[in-house]
């Protein structure tokens, strides 16, 4: 069916001095599956997500919906996205029903009726009362204008949808609520997904397929469980054994010392060779022979690796710790 | 029912505004103004023409309360039914000025990127000249006359428009819903139309009123002038033109119609002000009569490393509704050293507590405790002056968005270094010594080029530790950190948290950690108060086993990377009450598993239920958990 395929796509800004906020990136959402994109803020991953729906420009590369440059496709591909922030994400003068409304492509149901109809359904879908289409997104809880903003994505009859950070701005209780009901709108509908989020572990409810994004490069991409417990790249052992947990304690008996106030990296001038090597606890930082993370860019041969993963010694890492990497699950 | 709510309040606010005295005034102005507009004509049009040949320019009398002009006409009469034209004409030209700019405001987002750079280049430029300049120069362009004059003023007031238009539908553009809409394909026209527009729409029109009472000004200016209304009409600019050349025979025909317009011209203005305060921001504050504060208990029995002291807390915000208490009695301690966590969903009062605490909460809000001390110090009964020293060098806050918690016009480390100057009074040099050297215990590499440095070349998470590094300029007994790491990156969030409880081993520092995260706040403190609807529901040690409801609900609906993938995440039914309809009982009723006739009717108050641990339930956990009771958990709202 349709696959979302970034076929080494870039994103730059500006000029001479501008910032490639996504560096020749490749990725594949196969049809019907779940694709989790995890990385800090300023790693480019939501920048990857709005060049597929046009909303960032692509300079070099190209996104691929079904095999077709997305650039080429008609005025509405079968491609949707729900934002971040539930407040800024509907017009607070259209009724929720208009918004949807709105959505639905022309010519498919004719007649007011039908589309009413339709966004009857589409409430329903998302476990709203179809009688609140009449109301303004004003009176909704974030939560509920999260599940119209997920109707409205739907109703485009979308085979593809991008969610980008969809509970961030959502309290725990209310998190759980919309993680369900995406799943099983997924699953129901058969949808390829693009999931992106900075919380591994909601990451990792939801995802077939985990791709850890950094300062504009996707460095490891794997099977969710694989990456999870058996991480390649160093990065995402960090990005796991930081999450918070109840479980775990602040201080990590780990040494980390050398890297454990490290900054990130100034996108505007990222570092040659290795990007994470200004980080890494297991790179030049901490031990002088690995010259070739200052010089070599592991993103060239990284394909043959495990996971893909953009890293020179990762499976002399790997093998290293014995333990699995980061919080394995209790 | 709920609709015709709405648009009640809304009235309301309509008329509680009209009721101020600007509101007031304007309102009745406007009304004055455009009843003569539409019957001065009718009543005394005559009256204005009639040739009183025996009266040529006299003086008031009481035959012509205002005297009469070289014809000999009535000047009273002629500035009355000059009104209509006067007021029509600006209206006109306001209309002329206000599309004009919304088109060439809107344009840019509209065309093709070359022509749009274009379109606001002109309209820069545009907006670079003096109005009156502008006027003129189109009063040449269209020739002297009334319609020369009308599309002169208007022209003259577009570029304003344009950029006003121009910002506000950029700022609309950025939203998510534009981008959601465009998504969809909705076209560029409709987008505008649809998204835009109205969302840009109040302060247009707000910006529209004034600008009427501006063009007013401008045209009977050119009238003045002898470029706008030619004879035999006349407006209020020409009237005052022809009034001016017998100022020292009836000065009263030139200040008549002065008056005028100076008059006309301030309805315009005031309602467009009354207008802005409705729709805007600018709503009426209404000041709330302070309760006694019962005073502060002697601090008897105070044990000696005890730094903060909080009984009874509760902060109050004057609503429509009389009063909305979104904190209703917190108390705790802190001792010296000591961690604790405020977990809580928005809306639970956690963020209030901390702000309350540090005496941050400011009017109309009310802060009322039975005690609120800090080392010592009751922190309100005390007044501000003698507070400002202690609050100064022992309480330091870190705020959520570190974007804005530094002025971002100064550098890092001068900021710093004010605190000491400020507080500790050293001198310059001194301070900003040391400065660097807490940037360097926040462990900011390079301290002493980065103390250099404005806030924008900062990190996100390097700035929440500058704060920090603020907050150590003193000697804080104290760090309130509301919600410090929500806007940071999980790496960054522990090199934070690792940072607060370094700084409190190593200094002593008592810590409050403010947080939605129960996972965060268990990592970092050693205990944890749990806020539900403006109430401490539960204080626990973290490593302690919950037993109110509502903790055990939200640990359940915390993911971690432990979460069964397999299993549909746990939830909690219904949503928080709003602040200012809490019910009588226990405010979490209604989304509890175990709630019993009890709950509803009576609130249950925090008790000690082991030591350390106080929970304020009818029915904590172990002891009464039946299974029947769970069924009531699906009888909540849609969230």
């Amino acid at each position: 069916m349709t696959d979302l395929v970034f076929d080494a796509v870039s994103v730059r800004y500006g000029g001479r001095r501008g910032l490639t906020a996504v560096d020749r990136v490749g990725l594949t959402v196969s049809s019907g599956q779940v694709v989790g994109l995890v990385g800090e803020s300023g790693s480019g991953k939501s920048t990857l997500a709005r060049a597929a729906v046009g909303l960032s420009p692509v300079s070099a590369g190209r996104v691929l919906l079904g095999g077709v440059d997305v650039r080429k496709l008609r005025r509405r591909p079968p491609l949707q996205m729900v934002f971040q922030d539930p407040y800024s994400s509907l017009d607070p003068r259209m009724s929720i029903g208009e918004s949807i409304t709105e959505a639905i492509p022309r010519g498919v149901f004719s007649g007011r009726a039908a589309r009413r109809e339709e966004v009857a359904r589409l409430l329903e879908l998302v476990n709203l009362d179809p009688g609140r289409a009449g109301h303004l997104p004003g009176r909704l809880s974030g939560g509920q204008r999260q599940r119209v903003a997920l109707a409205r994505a739907l109703a485009g009859r979308p085979e593809v949808l991008i969610a980008d950070e969809i509970t961030s701005a959502l309290d725990v209780s209310v998190q759980g609520a919309v993680l369900n009901l995406v799943r099983d709108v997924q699953r129901r509908l058969g949808l390829s997904m693009l999931f992106i989020s900075h919380n591994l572990a909601v990451i990792r409810y939801l995802s077939d397929i985990v791709a850890v994004m950094y300062l504009g490069r996707i460095v490891e991409v794997g099977p969710a469980e694989q990456v999870l417990t058996d991480p390649q790249h160093p990065y995402t052992r960090d990005l796991l054994a930081a999450a918070p947990s109840a479980h775990t304690s602040l201080f990590d008996t780990r040494a980390d010392g050398a890297t454990a106030d490290a900054e990130p990296a100034d996108p505007h001038h990222p570092p040659a060779g290795c990007r994470y090597h200004t980080r890494c606890p297991v790179g030049p930082l901490v031990r002088a022979d690995r010259e070739i993370c200052l010089q070599v860019d592991p993103t060239e041969d990284a394909a043959h690796r495990r996971h893909s993963a953009a890293c020179h010694f990762s499976e002399d890492e790997s093998r290293r710790l014995t333990i699995p990497g980061g919080a394995s699950t209790p | 029912m709920v609709a015709t709510e709405t648009v009640n309040r809304r009235g309301a606010k309509w008329f509680a505004a009209l009721r101020t005295p600007v509101g007031g005034f304007a309102a009745s102005l406007l009304l004055v103004v455009i009843a003569l507009a539409v019957l001065a004509p009718i009543l005394w049009h005559d009256k204005a023409f009639e040739i009183d040949t025996e009266a040529i320019a006299q003086r008031p009398s009481a035959a012509h309360w205002l005297g009469t002009d070289a014809l000999g006409h009535d000047i009273l009469f002629r500035v009355l039914v000059a009104t209509r034209l006067s007021v029509l004409l600006a209206v006109l030209a306001t209309v002329i000025g206000v599309v004009t700019g919304l088109v060439l405001g809107t344009l840019p987002s509209l065309l093709p990127r070359p022509a749009a750079r274009l379109v606001t280049s002109a309209v820069n430029i545009a907006v670079a000249f003096p109005g009156l300049l502008l006027v003129l120069f189109c009063s040449v362009i269209f020739g002297v006359g009334t319609y020369g004059a009308v599309l002169a003023v208007g022209f003259a007031l577009a570029p304003a428009f344009a950029r006003l238009a121009q910002t506000l539908s950029a700022s609309v553009a950025g939203q998510d819903f534009v981008s959601a809409a465009r998504i969809s394909g909705v076209g560029r026209i409709r987008l505008l139309v649809r998204h835009i527009l109205p969302n840009v729409g109040e302060p247009l029109v707000v910006n529209a009123t004034i600008g009427a009472g501006a063009s007013l000004l401008a045209f009977s200016g050119l009238s003045f002038l002898g470029i706008g209304v030619q004879a035999p009409d006349y407006d209020w600019g020409r009237l005052l033109g022809e009034g001016l050349d017998g100022i020292y025979v009836n000065p009263a025909a030139a200040l008549a119609p002065g008056v005028a317009v100076v008059l006309a011209g301030l309805a315009f203005n005031l309602v467009g002000e009354t207008v802005a305060g409705v729709i805007g921001v600018r709503a009426g504050v209404r000041k709330l009569a302070p309760r006694p504060a019962s005073p502060a208990r002697e601090s008897s029995g105070r044990a000696d490393d005890v730094v903060l002291v909080v009984e009874n807390l509760q902060v109050a915000f004057p609503s429509q509704a009389g009063l909305t208490v979104p904190v209703r009695g917190v108390s705790f301690t802190v001792r010296a050293g000591e961690a604790i966590g405020v977990v809580g969903e928005s809306g639970s009062g956690k963020s209030l507590t901390g702000l309350a605490v540090s005496r941050l909460v400011e009017a109309p809000a009310a802060v009322t405790a039975d005690r609120l001390e800090f080392a010592g110090k009751p922190l309100l009964t005390t007044p501000e002056r003698d507070l400002r020293g202690l609050l100064g060098t022992s309480l330091a806050m870190v705020f959520q968005d570190p974007m804005t918690s530094f002025n971002p016009t100064r550098r890092i480390g001068r900021q710093l270094a004010e605190v000491a100057e400020q507080h500790q009074g050293l001198p310059r040099a001194k301070a900003f010594e040391r400065a660097v050297d807490r940037l360097r215990t926040v462990r900011i590499p390079a301290a002493e080029r980065r103390a250099r440095q404005y806030p924008h070349e900062f990190s996100g998470g390097m700035r929440q530790r500058a704060m920090i590094g603020m907050g150590l300029m003193g000697d804080p007994k104290l760090i309130i950190a509301d919600e410090p790491t929500t806007a940071l990156d999980v790496t960054v969030q522990r090199q934070l948290l690792r940072l607060l409880a370094r700084t409190r081993t190593e200094r002593d520092t008592a810590i409050i950690l403010i947080s939605h995260d129960i996972a965060v706040v268990s990592q970092t403190c050693e205990r944890m108060l749990v806020m539900y609807a403006g109430r401490v529901v539960e204080d626990l040690p973290s490593a302690g086993t919950p037993r109110h409801p509502y903790t055990k609900a939200l640990l359940a609906a915390t993911l971690d990377l432990g979460t069964d993938r397999d299993a549909p995440l746990a939830v909690i039914p219904g949503r928080p009450p709003e602040p200012d309809r809490v019910p009588t009982g226990c405010a979490f009723a209604d989304r509890c598993p175990a709630v019993t006739d009890r709950c509803r009717l009576e609130d249950p108050v925090l008790e000690c239920v082991e030591p350390g641990h106080r929970v304020a339930c009818w029915h904590p956990s172990e002891t009464s958990f039946s299974p029947s009771a769970k069924k009531t958990v699906t009888a909540g709202g849609a969230e």
